[in-house]
């Protein structure tokens, strides 16, 4: 790439074994200021075409191969989709709980894994922390119990998902209008036997994050953040629902911009936006325009639209996160993580209820109903809304597919949280710091970017930073293993 | 019953009688000989195979050959096992076959037998051939990637439904699953309801929008593996899957 006229360049780039890749590049003037900040995701679209053709029951199993990361929630969001299809959109109950419990169990443990592997070690030993001691393996040598209730808390997500989707990985549970199963009374009374302790730690988990971000304030309120909109799926009350949900979306203010929009009209509020130097999309308002109508999804996201969380101890952690703003819209970028953590204990709340009911025991598995040529998914997966959309002709096979990934709707939004860092930390300074590889790298962490959902790259970020002169040479380069 | 003998089959003495197959009276005393081209109730053909045994030494097809009095059968030996293995591994890798996402998963006879041999991976490389799907019929799916020219749904369809809905057309590696009609399966005589619908060891030929309702754990070959309902209780098996 050729460097604009006179501005040097600055890469980092995240080093992977697969296809596609993402790299940074920070434009700096002469005077070393920053003009530009792009975060390069390859967006991986084979799977589209891959699947074109193919018969639309396939779908829930066949998406789950485009994430080793969250591939439940695909599974579920292409089984939403295809339930249109068969016309079985109204789920039994059993259909709907079991499908429920799945979600919330996958919502469980990716957040928990996030929370401990990845954020933690960045939230307990700060930014500047030597990254031998700064990683996961630092977290198990300071904090014993911590890193033990990491491993659990994955362990008891995963056991949901198994208890649901019949496999930890890559089950069949959801079917088009329905679930394959339900929940037996052994499987159900060996969650419940973790039950309290996961509940105790979820609560410790929010205040932990709780306390981080009061404790440093004045730093998590500045660092990567900027105002934006945000988006979610709503119930109709207006109650967090991760699963199911009209559209919802708010301006930086907290007013809507629209509200419990149907899945299937999404395309009328949303349109996704190409600029040359990326691979990956930039979705935005179509109210708005292109310019403005960029949003952010995800745990801040939902917290920050949502009326209120309908289990008692996520709804009194959201008060006390709504009141740090006054009511408004949080727009700490490190707030994502406080946010993530009020859905872990929504998420075991919920399971708590779900196991509770005795639908979950029920025998009637799949509805049905006039067949359709077209379905549309909308489901809040861990990093936020994704979309899976499905045109199906009159023999079955999949016509055509359009899939929005979480990680695409914060596109726009982790590139402005990149410039914020670039800008903090660069300005004046012509050499790439360890300093500026590291918040460069937590900003981006914060929003938990599956990489591999959008690339089918790991989900790992060893960086490679280069500044390049304006006129090409590399006059510093800086490669960080993670 | 005074015209019966006996035959070993890996040094067991077991009854046979005239005509009887060696896979046939192996099963009867509850001893499993892998197959895919063959299943009960249809003629033997002798296409895939996977049955090969050694008879008095002779290497020979299990499903065909007739158990004679006396005979020498050995089955599960290094060296017949080991061709067994290369013939399933080379109809993974002559096909399209993705065993994470396919609804057959669990119940297939070929990645059954893959368990079963121990093919954790295949060693040749794919062909990856293109082969078309045809899901022109309202009830069934013909997906030609995962078709293994057993055969079956031919022998079914003219022998056990009165149909003649399949047919091959091509030789060797351009052979192909073929339907009796100009070009679709819509237009054949194939009803869901056909025995032949059933007869494919692979997922090649299926029930329309019936995927994954068994639960993973509850699939046939989640509980035992391939041929163990022939060794624990042969008289109630159909091709070494469990009746049903
Ligand atoms: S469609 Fe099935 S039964 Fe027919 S030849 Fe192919 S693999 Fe055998
Ligand atoms: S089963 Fe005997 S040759 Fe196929």
């Amino acid at each position: 790439m050729v460097s604009p006229q006179g501005k040097r360049r600055i890469e980092i780039s995240p080093v992977t074994r697969v296809e596609g890749h993402g790299k940074v590049t920070i434009h700096l003037d002469e005077d070393n200021r920053v003009t530009q900040a792009r975060l390069h995701i390859v967006e991986f679209r084979g799977f589209e075409r891959f699947i074109q053709g193919r018969p639309f029951w396939e779908m829930p199993v066949a998406v789950q191969r485009l994430c080793g990361i969250c591939p439940v929630s695909h599974h579920l969001c292409a089984a939403k989709a295809v339930d249109h299809i068969v016309g079985g959109e109204n789920l039994t109950p059993t259909a709907e709980k079991m499908r429920r419990l799945m979600h919330y169990g996958q919502m469980f443990q990716s957040h928990s894994l996030h929370f401990f592997h990845l954020a933690s070690p960045d939230l307990l030993f700060g930014f500047d922390a030597d990254p031998a001691t700064r990683n996961v393996v630092g977290i198990i040598r300071s904090n014993k119990p911590l890193a033990y209730q990491a491993i659990m808390m994955r362990k008891f997500g995963q056991e949901v998902i198994r208890a649901t989707a019949g496999k930890k990985i890559h089950g069949t549970g959801a079917i088009p209008g329905g679930i394959n199963k339900n929940l037996s009374v052994a499987e159900r009374d060996a969650l419940l036997a973790e039950l309290e302790t996961m509940k105790k730690w979820s609560r410790e988990a929010v205040e932990l994050a709780r306390r981080y971000t009061l404790d440093n304030l004045e730093e998590v309120g500045r660092f990567a953040s900027f105002d934006s909109s945000y988006m979610s799926i709503i119930r109709s009350d207006g109650a967090m629902d991760l699963y199911n949900g009209g559209l919802r979306a708010i301006d930086r203010d907290g007013k809507t911009i629209f509200d419990h929009v149907p899945n299937e009209r999404y395309l009328d509020y949303i349109a996704e936006g190409v600029r040359d130097w990326s691979y990956m999309k930039f979705p935005f308002f179509t109210s708005i325009g292109e310019e403005d109508g960029w949003y952010r999804v995800g745990p801040l996201a939902r917290v920050n639209a949502c009326d209120f969380i309908d289990t008692p101890g996520a709804e009194a952690a959201r008060k006390e996160f709504k009141s740090l703003t006054g009511g408004k819209p949080n727009h700490m970028t490190m707030a994502y993580h406080w946010a993530r953590m009020i859905e872990v204990l929504h998420s075991i709340e919920a399971i708590e209820k779900l196991l509770a009911d005795p639908d979950l025991q029920g025998t009637d598995l799949v509805a049905s109903g006039p067949r359709r040529r077209e379905g549309v998914g909308i489901i809040e997966a861990p990093r936020g809304t994704l979309f899976h959309h499905y045109r199906v002709g009159d023999d079955d096979l999949v016509t055509m597919c359009n899939l929005i990934v979480s990680t695409t709707s914060n596109n726009e939004a982790m590139n402005r949280s990149v410039r914020r860092v670039a800008e903090d930390c660069l300005s004046g300074a012509a050499e790439i710091t360890e300093g500026m590889l590291n918040r460069i790298e937590v900003a981006i962490r914060a929003y938990d970017p599956c990489l591999s959902c959008a690339t089918h790259a790991l989900g790992r970020m060893p960086l490679i930073a280069e500044l390049v002169s304006a006129d090409g040479r590399v006059i510093d380069r800086k490669v960080k293993e993670s | 019953m005074s015209d019966r003998f006996t035959i070993t089959v890996d040094g067991r003495e077991i009854p046979a009688a005239p005509g009887q197959t060696i896979l046939a009276a192996a099963q009867a005393s509850g001893i499993y000989i892998p197959r895919l081209c063959h299943m009960d109730g249809i003629e033997p053909v002798g296409a895939c195979r996977v049955c090969t045994v050694r008879a008095n030494g002779r290497v020979v097809a299990a499903c065909t050959q007739p158990a004679t009095a006396s005979m020498v059968v050995q089955s599960q030996t290094d060296e017949l096992v080991s061709w067994r293995r290369q013939l399933v591994e080379m109809l993974f890798v002559e096909g399209n076959h993705f065993c994470m996402f396919c609804e057959k998963s669990g119940s297939c006879e070929l990645q059954g037998l893959a368990y079963r041999l121990g093919i954790a991976a295949p060693r040749y490389e794919s062909i990856w051939p293109r082969r078309e799907v045809d899901a022109s019929h309202p009830d069934i799916i013909l997906d030609r990637n995962r078709c293994i020219l057993c055969g079956r749904c031919e022998r079914t369809s003219r022998d056990l439904d009165g149909k003649h809905v399949f047919g091959f057309v091509g030789r060797g590696i351009h052979k192909r699953l073929a339907v009796n009609a100009r070009a679709r399966l819509a237009d054949t005589g194939a009803d869901v309801t056909d025995l032949a619908i059933g007869a494919c060891p692979v997922g090649a030929i299926l029930r329309k929008n019936r995927a994954y309702r068994t639960p993973v754990g509850d699939r046939p070959f989640d509980r035992e593996p391939i041929g163990a309902p022939v060794e624990t209780r042969a008289e109630l098996t159909i091709n070494g899957g469990p009746a049903s």
